[in-house]
């Protein structure tokens, strides 16, 4: 009880802050802007229920790059921790090439995406994969490196063959590990989706707010932000119900 | 998965689940060591181990903390190869072929958090290739039968820490290996636990007799399991005693221990493990 209500208590506070401070107009002498350069929570609401078509329309196309970043960064990133984990000398030899591909500013690659290959959702779904392989990827070796070399010695005296103690053994005993790269992946792709289509992108919501911001469309603008942040907070709270349906010995 | 250790009814696993009765003691069961050494790099830690262990005897190893006795157990059971000399499990001398003769059971229990208690326990005849429900099956007259009824399906972390152990015990015992080797099993326990699991593991080898090598540093414990003791000097290790144990799996404990001959044994065994200590 208490842990749901103390944060919707601020958030109402917060909420009414702002209304008071935006229908006065408060805000907006003190920036000396236009009125409706600083919407209202109640305004933003109206834009978000008369926009609902539009907002729903780029909210699909901006989910639909963010799950296939994923699963593209899920497939490659469990893929390599376990060929990683497996072969030592491919761990020794990638490890400081997947460290290294990390400081590469993805500001600086999406635009040469962009220009390689169009402004497709392939670029997209390549940003949001690059942003979220890192974190998957890291987890997912430590997870599997975290095994007891005391059960493996269990499991091999028990008649286990290498894939039978990678199934029994080392891959549930990395799960929590890649659930936290799992996690830390799906907070930091929908950044990685809006910026992908501030490069060049003809629909989605990062394309809206760019383009609302372009047009003084602000209280759209809001709305669409509100969309976004909906979302990520979805798929934040479907992984941890994902992970307390799969980890369930934590 | 490998298809060629299916089980078939000749196959190791399923005589140790249908069996009931003890088997027909083996000759080819027995546990020999020969001129055995080990060192990791520059340490040596195991130097000229003899050491027999005729089938069905419980033989065990006593020494001091960093002895190598837990490298010894893992050399007999196949998980590493020593450096010198030879070791021979039911007529096995490789690495590989004693891994499918002897069964190791690590120190810690080590049962799986995601699998119950059942599922730890089955875990050997999963992987020999039965199914999950005939390997529960399989497993499920063994809890019965060493008081375990009733915790198939318990979590690992809802069982106390004496029962874990018998979990752990019971899933080293279903891989139907003919020798055992035990890295002080009971060592986590507290001292009245320790003395139940003592006499629950004589019933259990009494009723289901392998080749077992028990590595413990409980005197007390290793003289009342074992048939005989070896006792182990500081490193390198070498055997420097070795005693005949006067009640092995006494059905009442108790009553062993503080028999005169037993505390003989014992102070024996005491200062042989004090004068290998220099």
């Amino acid at each position: 009880m208490r842990r749901w209500l103390l944060p919707l208590g601020l958030i109402a506070l917060l909420l009414g802050a702002w209304q008071l401070a935006a229908s006065t107009g408060a805000i907006a002498n003190a920036l000396s802007l236009e009125d409706f350069l600083v919407p209202s929570p109640a305004e933003i609401a109206s834009s978000l229920w008369e926009n609902r078509g539009l907002l729903a329309e780029n909210a699909w196309v901006t989910l639909k790059e963010i799950l296939l970043g994923i699963l593209c960064a899920l497939a490659v990133g469990v893929g390599m921790a376990v060929l990683m984990h497996r072969w030592r000398l491919l761990r020794d030899a990638a490890y400081p090439l997947i460290v290294a591909s990390q400081t590469i500013p993805v500001v600086v690659i999406a635009p040469i995406l962009v220009v390689w290959f169009g402004y497709g959702i392939g670029p997209k779904i390549f940003v949001v994969a690059l942003f979220c392989f890192f974190p998957i990827t890291v987890n997912a070796l430590d997870g599997l490196r975290s095994v007891d070399p005391e059960a493996v010695k269990m499991m091999r005296s028990l008649d286990a063959s290498r894939w039978q103690r990678f199934r029994r053994v080392e891959a549930p005993a990395a799960l929590p590990s890649l659930f936290t790269g799992v996690k830390i992946a799906v907070v930091f792709s929908p950044i990685a989706a809006v910026f992908a289509e501030w490069v060049g992108a003809d629909s989605g919501l990062g394309r809206l707010i760019q383009s609302d911001l372009a047009n003084y469309q602000v209280a759209r603008q809001f709305a669409a932000v509100v969309v976004l942040s909906g979302m990520a907070l979805v798929l934040i709270g479907l992984t941890a119900l994902a992970e307390r349906r799969v980890v369930t010995w934590r | 998965m490998r298809q060629d250790t299916r089980m078939k009814p000749e196959s190791p696993g399923s005589q140790t689940v249908a069996a009931a009765a003890p088997a027909p003691v083996a000759a080819a069961d027995a546990i020999s060591l020969r001129g055995v050494g080990h060192s990791y790099g520059e340490l040596q830690t195991l130097a000229g181990i003899e050491l027999e262990a005729p089938a069905h005897e419980v033989l065990g190893l006593v020494g001091p903390s960093g002895c190598g006795k837990s490298t010894l157990l893992e050399l007999i059971c196949g998980l590493q190869d020593p450096g010198a000399g030879t070791i021979s499990v039911g007529g096995a001398t490789s690495a590989e072929a004693r891994l499918a003769r002897c069964a190791f059971m690590p120190q810690r229990d080590l049962l799986l958090p995601w699998y119950s208690a059942i599922d730890n326990a089955a875990l050997a005849l999963r992987n020999q290739g039965l199914g999950r429900r005939e390997a529960r099956g399989a497993a499920a007259g063994l809890f019965e039968r060493f008081g375990l009824a009733g915790f198939e399906a318990a979590r690992p972390d809802e069982l106390s820490g004496g029962m874990r152990q018998r979990v752990a015990f019971l899933r080293t015992l279903i891989a139907g290996k003919p020798a055992l080797a035990l890295d002080e099993p009971f060592a986590a326990l507290d001292a009245i636990t320790r003395a139940e699991m003592q006499e629950w593991l004589a019933a259990a080898l009494r009723t289901d007799p392998r080749t077992v090598v028990l590595v413990t540093h409980d005197v007390e414990e290793a003289l009342y399991l074992c048939d005989r003791v070896a006792v182990l000097s500081a490193r390198p290790g070498r055997i420097v005693a070795e005693l005949t144990a006067p009640h092995p799996r006494a059905a009442d404990r108790d009553a062993a221990v503080t028999e005169a001959d037993f505390v003989s044994a014992r102070e024996g065994a005491m200062r042989a493990l004090r004068e290998g200590s220099r």
